[in-house]
Protein backbone atom coordinates (compact mmCIF):
# COMPACT_ATOMS: atom_id res chain seq x y z
CA UNK A 1 0.00 0.00 0.00
CA UNK A 2 3.02 2.25 -0.25
CA UNK A 3 1.87 4.09 -3.36
CA UNK A 4 -1.45 4.92 -1.82
CA UNK A 5 0.36 6.71 0.96
CA UNK A 6 2.09 8.65 -1.74
CA UNK A 7 -1.27 10.12 -2.79
CA UNK A 8 -2.26 10.69 0.81
CA UNK A 9 0.95 12.14 2.08
CA UNK A 10 0.04 15.00 4.37
CA UNK A 11 3.38 16.69 3.70
CA UNK A 12 2.61 16.80 0.02
CA UNK A 13 -0.86 18.07 0.76
CA UNK A 14 0.55 20.91 2.80
CA UNK A 15 3.10 21.76 0.11
CA UNK A 16 0.34 21.83 -2.46
CA UNK A 17 -1.82 23.92 -0.13
CA UNK A 18 0.99 26.47 0.13
CA UNK A 19 1.23 26.65 -3.67
CA UNK A 20 -2.53 27.05 -3.86
CA UNK A 21 -2.49 29.87 -1.30
CA UNK A 22 0.28 31.63 -3.22
CA UNK A 23 -1.82 31.62 -6.39
CA UNK A 24 -4.88 33.23 -4.79
CA UNK A 25 -5.32 36.86 -5.68
CA UNK A 26 -5.67 38.90 -2.48
CA UNK A 27 -9.24 40.02 -1.89
CA UNK A 28 -10.69 37.63 -4.44
CA UNK A 29 -13.03 34.82 -3.47
CA UNK A 30 -13.08 31.60 -5.45
CA UNK A 31 -15.93 29.12 -5.69
CA UNK A 32 -15.33 25.78 -7.38
CA UNK A 33 -17.97 23.11 -7.85
CA UNK A 34 -17.14 19.44 -7.50
CA UNK A 35 -19.72 17.86 -9.78
CA UNK A 36 -19.29 14.30 -8.55
CA UNK A 37 -20.54 12.86 -5.26
CA UNK A 38 -17.38 10.75 -4.96
CA UNK A 39 -15.36 13.97 -4.74
CA UNK A 40 -17.71 15.39 -2.12
CA UNK A 41 -17.02 12.29 -0.12
CA UNK A 42 -13.23 12.68 -0.29
CA UNK A 43 -13.47 16.38 0.56
CA UNK A 44 -15.52 15.82 3.72
CA UNK A 45 -13.72 12.68 4.78
CA UNK A 46 -10.28 14.26 4.66
CA UNK A 47 -11.39 17.72 5.71
CA UNK A 48 -9.79 19.12 2.55
CA UNK A 49 -11.38 22.53 3.01
CA UNK A 50 -9.15 22.92 6.05
CA UNK A 51 -6.13 22.73 3.76
CA UNK A 52 -7.45 25.46 1.52
CA UNK A 53 -7.25 29.18 2.15
CA UNK A 54 -10.54 30.67 3.33
CA UNK A 55 -10.91 32.51 0.06
CA UNK A 56 -11.59 29.19 -1.71
CA UNK A 57 -14.82 27.35 -1.21
CA UNK A 58 -15.77 24.05 -2.72
CA UNK A 59 -19.47 23.53 -3.40
CA UNK A 60 -20.98 20.22 -4.39
CA UNK A 61 -22.94 19.60 -7.52
CA UNK A 62 -25.68 17.31 -8.79
CA UNK A 63 -23.45 14.28 -9.45
CA UNK A 64 -25.23 11.71 -7.31
CA UNK A 65 -27.53 9.59 -9.47
CA UNK A 66 -29.72 8.38 -6.62
CA UNK A 67 -30.15 11.92 -5.29
CA UNK A 68 -31.64 13.30 -8.49
CA UNK A 69 -34.43 10.72 -8.99
CA UNK A 70 -37.71 12.57 -8.44
CA UNK A 71 -40.45 11.23 -6.15
CA UNK A 72 -42.82 10.57 -9.05
CA UNK A 73 -40.39 8.14 -10.69
CA UNK A 74 -40.05 6.16 -7.45
CA UNK A 75 -43.86 5.95 -7.33
CA UNK A 76 -43.95 4.79 -10.96
CA UNK A 77 -41.41 2.09 -10.18
CA UNK A 78 -43.50 0.94 -7.22
CA UNK A 79 -46.58 0.90 -9.47
CA UNK A 80 -44.60 -1.39 -11.80
CA UNK A 81 -43.69 -3.67 -8.90
CA UNK A 82 -47.38 -3.88 -8.02
CA UNK A 83 -48.38 -5.27 -11.42
CA UNK A 84 -49.25 -8.96 -11.31
CA UNK A 85 -46.34 -11.31 -11.96
CA UNK A 86 -43.73 -8.58 -11.98
CA UNK A 87 -40.38 -8.86 -10.23
CA UNK A 88 -38.76 -5.46 -9.78
CA UNK A 89 -34.97 -5.35 -9.53
CA UNK A 90 -32.85 -2.47 -8.33
CA UNK A 91 -29.41 -1.47 -7.09
CA UNK A 92 -29.25 -1.45 -3.30
CA UNK A 93 -28.76 2.36 -3.27
CA UNK A 94 -32.30 2.87 -4.53
CA UNK A 95 -34.05 0.83 -1.87
CA UNK A 96 -34.43 3.57 0.74
CA UNK A 97 -35.10 6.47 -1.62
CA UNK A 98 -38.41 7.98 -0.55
CA UNK A 99 -41.18 8.39 -3.10
CA UNK A 100 -44.58 9.94 -2.51
CA UNK A 101 -45.87 6.58 -1.29
CA UNK A 102 -42.82 5.32 0.53
CA UNK A 103 -39.69 3.55 -0.65
CA UNK A 104 -38.91 0.23 -2.33
CA UNK A 105 -38.31 -1.22 1.12
CA UNK A 106 -41.79 -0.13 2.23
CA UNK A 107 -43.32 -1.54 -0.93
CA UNK A 108 -41.59 -4.90 -0.57
CA UNK A 109 -42.64 -5.08 3.09
CA UNK A 110 -46.19 -4.58 1.81
CA UNK A 111 -45.82 -7.67 -0.39
CA UNK A 112 -44.31 -6.70 -3.76
CA UNK A 113 -41.34 -8.64 -5.13
CA UNK A 114 -38.49 -6.15 -5.27
CA UNK A 115 -35.00 -7.61 -5.33
CA UNK A 116 -31.62 -5.99 -4.94
CA UNK A 117 -29.11 -6.77 -7.66
CA UNK A 118 -25.49 -5.84 -8.16
CA UNK A 119 -25.62 -5.70 -11.94
CA UNK A 120 -28.34 -5.41 -14.61
CA UNK A 121 -26.98 -8.76 -15.79
CA UNK A 122 -28.16 -10.25 -12.50
CA UNK A 123 -31.63 -8.89 -13.26
CA UNK A 124 -31.46 -10.59 -16.65
CA UNK A 125 -30.49 -13.81 -14.93
CA UNK A 126 -33.58 -13.56 -12.70
CA UNK A 127 -35.63 -13.20 -15.90
CA UNK A 128 -34.05 -16.38 -17.29
CA UNK A 129 -34.84 -18.23 -14.07
CA UNK A 130 -38.45 -17.01 -13.91
CA UNK A 131 -39.93 -17.45 -17.39
CA UNK A 132 -43.48 -17.06 -16.05
CA UNK A 133 -42.73 -13.64 -14.52
CA UNK A 134 -41.77 -10.32 -16.04
CA UNK A 135 -38.58 -8.84 -14.63
CA UNK A 136 -38.13 -5.06 -14.65
CA UNK A 137 -34.76 -3.48 -13.96
CA UNK A 138 -34.81 -0.02 -12.36
CA UNK A 139 -32.08 1.56 -14.46
CA UNK A 140 -30.51 4.59 -12.80
CA UNK A 141 -27.23 6.41 -13.03
CA UNK A 142 -25.21 8.77 -15.16
CA UNK A 143 -23.07 7.79 -18.13
CA UNK A 144 -21.13 5.47 -15.83
CA UNK A 145 -23.95 2.92 -15.62
CA UNK A 146 -25.96 3.60 -18.81
CA UNK A 147 -23.56 1.51 -20.96
CA UNK A 148 -24.09 -1.51 -18.68
CA UNK A 149 -27.86 -1.19 -19.02
CA UNK A 150 -27.55 -0.86 -22.80
CA UNK A 151 -25.31 -3.93 -23.01
CA UNK A 152 -27.81 -5.89 -20.93
CA UNK A 153 -30.67 -4.98 -23.28
CA UNK A 154 -28.54 -6.04 -26.25
CA UNK A 155 -27.78 -9.28 -24.48
CA UNK A 156 -31.47 -9.92 -23.73
CA UNK A 157 -32.24 -9.41 -27.39
CA UNK A 158 -29.41 -11.68 -28.54
CA UNK A 159 -30.66 -14.42 -26.24
CA UNK A 160 -34.28 -13.88 -27.26
CA UNK A 161 -35.38 -13.20 -23.68
CA UNK A 162 -38.92 -11.81 -23.75
CA UNK A 163 -39.79 -11.34 -20.07
CA UNK A 164 -37.31 -8.57 -19.31
CA UNK A 165 -37.53 -4.79 -19.54
CA UNK A 166 -35.87 -1.75 -18.07
CA UNK A 167 -37.45 1.26 -16.40
CA UNK A 168 -35.03 3.76 -17.81
CA UNK A 169 -34.03 6.64 -15.52
CA UNK A 170 -30.55 7.28 -16.82
CA UNK A 171 -29.50 10.89 -16.70
CA UNK A 172 -26.75 12.76 -18.47
CA UNK A 173 -24.33 15.07 -16.71
CA UNK A 174 -23.76 17.81 -19.28
CA UNK A 175 -27.31 19.31 -19.27
CA UNK A 176 -27.25 19.35 -15.46
CA UNK A 177 -24.00 21.32 -15.47
CA UNK A 178 -25.49 23.63 -18.06
CA UNK A 179 -28.62 24.15 -15.93
CA UNK A 180 -26.40 25.12 -13.00
CA UNK A 181 -24.38 27.50 -15.17
CA UNK A 182 -27.62 29.10 -16.36
CA UNK A 183 -29.06 29.39 -12.87
CA UNK A 184 -28.75 32.83 -11.33
CA UNK A 185 -28.25 31.44 -7.79
CA UNK A 186 -24.62 30.62 -8.04
CA UNK A 187 -21.51 32.34 -9.24
CA UNK A 188 -18.84 29.76 -9.91
CA UNK A 189 -15.21 30.18 -10.89
CA UNK A 190 -14.63 26.69 -12.20
CA UNK A 191 -15.40 22.99 -11.96
CA UNK A 192 -13.80 19.81 -10.76
CA UNK A 193 -14.99 17.43 -13.47
CA UNK A 194 -16.39 14.02 -12.50
CA UNK A 195 -13.98 11.09 -12.58
CA UNK A 196 -15.86 7.97 -13.56
CA UNK A 197 -18.47 9.59 -15.80
CA UNK A 198 -15.54 10.98 -17.77
CA UNK A 199 -14.07 7.51 -18.35
CA UNK A 200 -17.14 7.03 -20.56
CA UNK A 201 -17.77 10.46 -22.10
CA UNK A 202 -14.17 11.67 -22.10
CA UNK A 203 -13.24 15.33 -21.70
CA UNK A 204 -14.43 16.79 -24.99
CA UNK A 205 -18.10 17.28 -23.97
CA UNK A 206 -16.95 19.76 -21.29
CA UNK A 207 -15.33 22.08 -23.80
CA UNK A 208 -18.44 24.27 -24.10
CA UNK A 209 -18.09 25.15 -20.41
CA UNK A 210 -14.77 26.80 -21.15
CA UNK A 211 -15.73 28.10 -24.58
CA UNK A 212 -19.27 29.38 -24.01
CA UNK A 213 -19.29 30.09 -20.27
CA UNK A 214 -15.68 31.05 -19.73
CA UNK A 215 -15.19 28.66 -16.81
CA UNK A 216 -12.24 26.27 -16.49
CA UNK A 217 -12.83 22.59 -15.74
CA UNK A 218 -10.32 20.04 -14.50
CA UNK A 219 -11.33 16.36 -14.51
CA UNK A 220 -10.19 15.10 -11.12
CA UNK A 221 -9.28 11.81 -9.46
CA UNK A 222 -10.64 10.71 -6.09
CA UNK A 223 -7.59 10.83 -3.85
CA UNK A 224 -7.18 13.87 -1.58
CA UNK A 225 -4.04 14.91 -3.46
CA UNK A 226 -5.88 14.57 -6.78
CA UNK A 227 -8.43 17.07 -5.60
CA UNK A 228 -5.88 19.54 -4.25
CA UNK A 229 -3.87 19.18 -7.45
CA UNK A 230 -7.01 19.89 -9.49
CA UNK A 231 -7.83 22.98 -7.44
CA UNK A 232 -4.27 24.11 -8.07
CA UNK A 233 -4.69 23.54 -11.81
CA UNK A 234 -7.91 25.59 -11.81
CA UNK A 235 -6.22 28.47 -9.98
CA UNK A 236 -3.27 28.30 -12.31
CA UNK A 237 -5.58 28.70 -15.30
CA UNK A 238 -7.32 31.67 -13.68
CA UNK A 239 -4.00 33.28 -12.72
CA UNK A 240 -2.69 32.90 -16.27
CA UNK A 241 -5.92 34.11 -17.81
CA UNK A 242 -6.54 30.72 -19.42
CA UNK A 243 -9.85 28.92 -19.53
CA UNK A 244 -9.61 25.31 -20.65
CA UNK A 245 -10.61 21.74 -20.02
CA UNK A 246 -7.73 19.87 -18.41
CA UNK A 247 -7.43 16.28 -17.32
CA UNK A 248 -5.81 15.70 -13.94
CA UNK A 249 -7.10 12.09 -13.89
CA UNK A 250 -5.52 11.07 -17.20
CA UNK A 251 -4.26 7.86 -15.61
CA UNK A 252 -7.87 6.63 -15.83
CA UNK A 253 -9.78 9.07 -18.05
CA UNK A 254 -9.01 8.95 -21.78
CA UNK A 255 -9.61 12.26 -23.57
CA UNK A 256 -12.09 10.65 -25.94
CA UNK A 257 -13.80 8.43 -23.38
CA UNK A 258 -14.88 4.84 -24.01
CA UNK A 259 -16.21 4.75 -27.57
CA UNK A 260 -17.50 1.17 -27.28
CA UNK A 261 -19.62 2.21 -24.30
CA UNK A 262 -20.88 5.34 -26.04
CA UNK A 263 -21.85 3.31 -29.11
CA UNK A 264 -23.79 0.78 -26.99
CA UNK A 265 -25.74 3.58 -25.29
CA UNK A 266 -26.47 5.31 -28.62
CA UNK A 267 -27.70 2.04 -30.10
CA UNK A 268 -30.25 1.34 -27.36
CA UNK A 269 -31.14 4.78 -25.99
CA UNK A 270 -31.89 8.31 -27.12
CA UNK A 271 -32.30 11.64 -25.34
CA UNK A 272 -35.69 12.41 -23.80
CA UNK A 273 -37.16 15.79 -24.66
CA UNK A 274 -37.08 16.60 -20.94
CA UNK A 275 -36.78 14.92 -17.55
CA UNK A 276 -37.49 16.00 -14.01
CA UNK A 277 -34.55 16.07 -11.60
CA UNK A 278 -35.27 16.06 -7.90
CA UNK A 279 -34.78 19.56 -6.59
CA UNK A 280 -33.67 20.93 -9.96
CA UNK A 281 -36.95 20.64 -11.85
CA UNK A 282 -37.34 19.84 -15.54
CA UNK A 283 -34.19 19.97 -17.62
CA UNK A 284 -34.44 19.48 -21.36
CA UNK A 285 -32.51 16.69 -23.08
CA UNK A 286 -31.08 15.61 -19.74
CA UNK A 287 -32.03 11.94 -19.62
CA UNK A 288 -32.20 8.82 -21.75
CA UNK A 289 -35.11 6.71 -22.91
CA UNK A 290 -35.22 3.41 -24.77
CA UNK A 291 -35.35 3.74 -28.55
CA UNK A 292 -38.50 2.61 -30.37
CA UNK A 293 -36.46 -0.20 -31.91
CA UNK A 294 -36.06 -1.76 -28.46
CA UNK A 295 -39.64 -1.06 -27.31
CA UNK A 296 -40.02 -4.70 -26.20
CA UNK A 297 -37.46 -3.98 -23.47
CA UNK A 298 -38.96 -0.67 -22.37
CA UNK A 299 -41.12 -0.94 -19.22
CA UNK A 300 -42.62 2.47 -20.00
CA UNK A 301 -44.01 1.11 -23.25
CA UNK A 302 -44.91 -2.33 -21.88
CA UNK A 303 -46.91 -1.05 -18.90
CA UNK A 304 -49.13 1.91 -18.16
CA UNK A 305 -47.57 4.09 -15.48
CA UNK A 306 -49.25 6.71 -13.30
CA UNK A 307 -46.58 9.25 -14.34
CA UNK A 308 -47.75 11.67 -11.69
CA UNK A 309 -45.46 14.46 -10.64
CA UNK A 310 -45.02 14.54 -6.87
CA UNK A 311 -43.75 17.68 -5.18
CA UNK A 312 -40.79 17.26 -2.83
CA UNK A 313 -41.60 17.43 0.91
CA UNK A 314 -41.74 21.02 2.14
CA UNK A 315 -38.93 20.53 4.63
CA UNK A 316 -36.61 19.13 1.99
CA UNK A 317 -33.90 21.40 0.66
CA UNK A 318 -32.14 18.84 -1.52
CA UNK A 319 -32.51 21.07 -4.57
CA UNK A 320 -30.43 23.78 -2.94
CA UNK A 321 -27.91 21.19 -1.78
CA UNK A 322 -27.69 19.62 -5.26
CA UNK A 323 -27.06 23.03 -6.78
CA UNK A 324 -24.41 23.81 -4.19
CA UNK A 325 -26.39 26.79 -2.89
CA UNK A 326 -26.76 25.30 0.59
CA UNK A 327 -24.31 23.22 2.57
CA UNK A 328 -25.94 20.07 4.00
CA UNK A 329 -25.95 21.30 7.59
CA UNK A 330 -27.79 24.44 6.54
CA UNK A 331 -30.89 22.38 5.75
CA UNK A 332 -33.33 22.74 8.62
CA UNK A 333 -33.97 19.01 9.01
CA UNK A 334 -30.34 17.88 8.59
CA UNK A 335 -29.35 15.36 11.26
CA UNK A 336 -32.62 15.81 13.15
CA UNK A 337 -35.65 14.71 11.13
CA UNK A 338 -33.44 13.66 8.21
CA UNK A 339 -30.77 11.03 8.88
CA UNK A 340 -29.41 8.12 6.81
CA UNK A 341 -31.80 5.80 8.71
CA UNK A 342 -34.86 7.98 8.12
CA UNK A 343 -34.08 10.08 5.07
CA UNK A 344 -36.50 12.82 4.06
CA UNK A 345 -34.48 13.80 1.04
CA UNK A 346 -32.37 11.74 -1.35
CA UNK A 347 -29.03 13.39 -0.57
CA UNK A 348 -29.11 11.54 2.75
CA UNK A 349 -29.64 8.11 1.16
CA UNK A 350 -26.71 7.36 -1.10
CA UNK A 351 -23.15 7.35 0.18
CA UNK A 352 -22.46 9.74 -2.68
CA UNK A 353 -25.07 12.19 -1.49
CA UNK A 354 -23.64 15.34 0.06
CA UNK A 355 -25.83 15.11 3.17
CA UNK A 356 -24.89 11.49 3.87
CA UNK A 357 -21.19 12.19 3.27
CA UNK A 358 -21.35 15.16 5.58
CA UNK A 359 -23.38 13.30 8.17
CA UNK A 360 -20.80 10.52 8.25
CA UNK A 361 -17.58 12.48 8.01
CA UNK A 362 -18.02 16.19 8.09
CA UNK A 363 -18.61 16.89 11.72
CA UNK A 364 -15.08 17.90 12.56
CA UNK A 365 -14.77 20.53 9.93
CA UNK A 366 -18.30 21.70 10.63
CA UNK A 367 -17.05 23.36 13.78
CA UNK A 368 -14.55 25.37 11.81
CA UNK A 369 -16.94 26.27 9.06
CA UNK A 370 -19.46 27.52 11.58
CA UNK A 371 -16.83 29.61 13.31
CA UNK A 372 -15.78 31.06 10.00
CA UNK A 373 -19.31 31.93 9.01
CA UNK A 374 -19.97 33.52 12.40
CA UNK A 375 -16.80 35.57 12.01
CA UNK A 376 -17.68 36.64 8.52
CA UNK A 377 -21.21 37.61 9.54
CA UNK A 378 -19.73 39.74 12.33
CA UNK A 379 -17.28 41.39 9.98
CA UNK B 1 -23.42 1.74 -7.43
CA UNK B 2 -21.43 4.57 -8.91
CA UNK B 3 -18.32 3.38 -7.12
CA UNK B 4 -15.78 1.67 -9.31
CA UNK B 5 -14.32 -1.50 -7.82
CA UNK B 6 -10.81 -2.45 -8.94
CA UNK B 7 -10.25 -6.10 -9.85
CA UNK B 8 -7.43 -8.15 -11.35
CA UNK B 9 -8.30 -10.23 -14.38
CA UNK B 10 -7.52 -13.89 -13.73
CA UNK B 11 -8.88 -15.55 -16.84
CA UNK B 12 -11.15 -14.96 -19.79
CA UNK B 13 -13.93 -17.56 -19.66
CA UNK B 14 -13.28 -19.90 -22.59
CA UNK B 15 -16.93 -20.62 -23.39
CA UNK B 16 -18.08 -17.02 -22.81
CA UNK B 17 -15.37 -14.70 -24.16
CA UNK B 18 -17.21 -11.54 -23.12
CA UNK B 19 -16.85 -12.63 -19.50
CA UNK B 20 -13.71 -12.60 -17.38
CA UNK B 21 -13.01 -13.96 -13.95
CA UNK B 22 -11.57 -11.24 -11.71
CA UNK B 23 -10.13 -11.16 -8.24
CA UNK B 24 -11.46 -8.35 -6.04
CA UNK B 25 -9.50 -8.43 -2.78
CA UNK B 26 -9.62 -12.20 -2.66
CA UNK B 27 -13.18 -12.59 -3.94
CA UNK B 28 -13.39 -14.19 -7.38
CA UNK B 29 -16.32 -13.29 -9.59
CA UNK B 30 -17.22 -13.16 -13.25
CA UNK B 31 -17.65 -9.74 -14.85
CA UNK B 32 -18.50 -8.62 -18.36
CA UNK B 33 -15.66 -7.17 -20.44
CA UNK B 34 -17.76 -6.30 -23.49
CA UNK B 35 -17.16 -2.55 -23.02
CA UNK B 36 -13.42 -3.01 -23.49
CA UNK B 37 -13.45 -4.64 -26.92
CA UNK B 38 -11.26 -1.83 -28.33
CA UNK B 39 -8.47 -2.90 -25.99
CA UNK B 40 -9.41 -6.25 -24.43
CA UNK B 41 -7.88 -7.02 -21.04
CA UNK B 42 -5.72 -10.10 -20.53
CA UNK B 43 -4.97 -12.02 -17.34
CA UNK B 44 -2.86 -9.86 -15.05
CA UNK B 45 -4.51 -6.61 -16.15
CA UNK B 46 -6.42 -4.48 -13.66
CA UNK B 47 -9.84 -3.10 -14.48
CA UNK B 48 -12.30 -0.75 -12.82
CA UNK B 49 -15.65 -2.53 -12.45
CA UNK B 50 -19.01 -0.78 -12.43
CA UNK B 51 -22.19 -2.81 -11.83
CA UNK B 52 -20.68 -5.99 -13.25
CA UNK B 53 -18.95 -4.44 -16.26
CA UNK B 54 -15.29 -3.50 -16.66
CA UNK B 55 -15.36 0.14 -17.72
CA UNK B 56 -11.67 0.93 -17.98
CA UNK B 57 -8.25 -0.60 -17.65
CA UNK B 58 -6.10 0.81 -14.89
CA UNK B 59 -2.63 0.15 -13.59
CA UNK B 60 -1.88 -1.61 -10.36
CA UNK B 61 -1.04 1.58 -8.54
CA UNK B 62 -4.39 3.12 -9.48
CA UNK B 63 -6.10 -0.12 -8.45
CA UNK B 64 -4.61 0.19 -4.97
CA UNK B 65 -5.63 3.84 -4.76
CA UNK B 66 -9.17 3.02 -5.86
CA UNK B 67 -9.41 0.20 -3.33
CA UNK B 68 -8.15 2.48 -0.60
CA UNK B 69 -10.77 5.07 -1.50
CA UNK B 70 -13.47 2.39 -1.33
CA UNK B 71 -12.37 0.99 1.99
CA UNK B 72 -12.34 4.54 3.35
CA UNK B 73 -15.98 4.89 2.40
CA UNK B 74 -16.88 2.19 4.92
CA UNK B 75 -20.40 0.83 4.86
CA UNK B 76 -21.02 1.60 1.19
CA UNK B 77 -17.91 -0.37 0.30
CA UNK B 78 -19.05 -3.33 2.35
CA UNK B 79 -22.48 -3.17 0.71
CA UNK B 80 -20.89 -3.03 -2.72
CA UNK B 81 -18.62 -6.02 -2.07
CA UNK B 82 -21.53 -7.94 -0.52
CA UNK B 83 -23.60 -7.19 -3.64
CA UNK B 84 -20.75 -8.32 -5.87
CA UNK B 85 -20.57 -11.56 -3.86
CA UNK B 86 -24.23 -12.21 -4.63
CA UNK B 87 -23.66 -11.60 -8.32
CA UNK B 88 -23.47 -14.71 -10.54
CA UNK B 89 -23.63 -13.40 -14.06
CA UNK B 90 -21.62 -16.29 -15.51
CA UNK B 91 -24.29 -18.86 -14.72
CA UNK B 92 -26.60 -19.36 -17.63
CA UNK B 93 -29.47 -20.57 -15.48
S1 LIG C 1 -30.83 17.08 5.15
FE1 LIG C 1 -32.26 15.70 4.12
S2 LIG C 1 -33.90 16.98 3.37
FE2 LIG C 1 -32.21 18.35 3.90
S3 LIG C 1 -31.12 18.60 1.96
FE3 LIG C 1 -30.15 16.88 3.03
S4 LIG C 1 -31.21 15.05 2.26
FE4 LIG C 1 -32.45 16.85 1.68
Amino acid sequence: MRFVDEYRDAEKARALAAKIAALCEPGRHYKFMEVCGGHTHTIYKHGLEDYLPESISLVHGPGCPVCVIPMGRVDDAIALAEQPDVIMTSFGDMMRVPGGRGSFFDSSAAGTDIRMVYSPLDALKIARQNPDKHVVFMAIGFETTAPSTAMTVLRAQAEGIKNFSIFCNHVTIIPAIKAILDSPDLRLDGFLGPGHVSTVIGCRPYEFIAAAYGKPLVTAGFEPLDILQSVYMLLQQLAEGRCEVENQYSRVVPWDGNTVALRAVAEVMELRPYFEWRGLGFISHSALQVREKYAAYDAERQFTLPGVRVADPKACQCGEVLKGVLKPWECKVFGTACTPETPIGTCMVSSEGACAAYYNFGRFSRQRVQEVSIESSRA
Amino acid sequence: MCLGIPGEVIEILPDQPDLAKVDVSGVKRAINIGLLTDDPPVPGDWVLIHVGFALSKIDEQEAKAAMDFLIGIGQAYEDEIAALLESRIDERQ
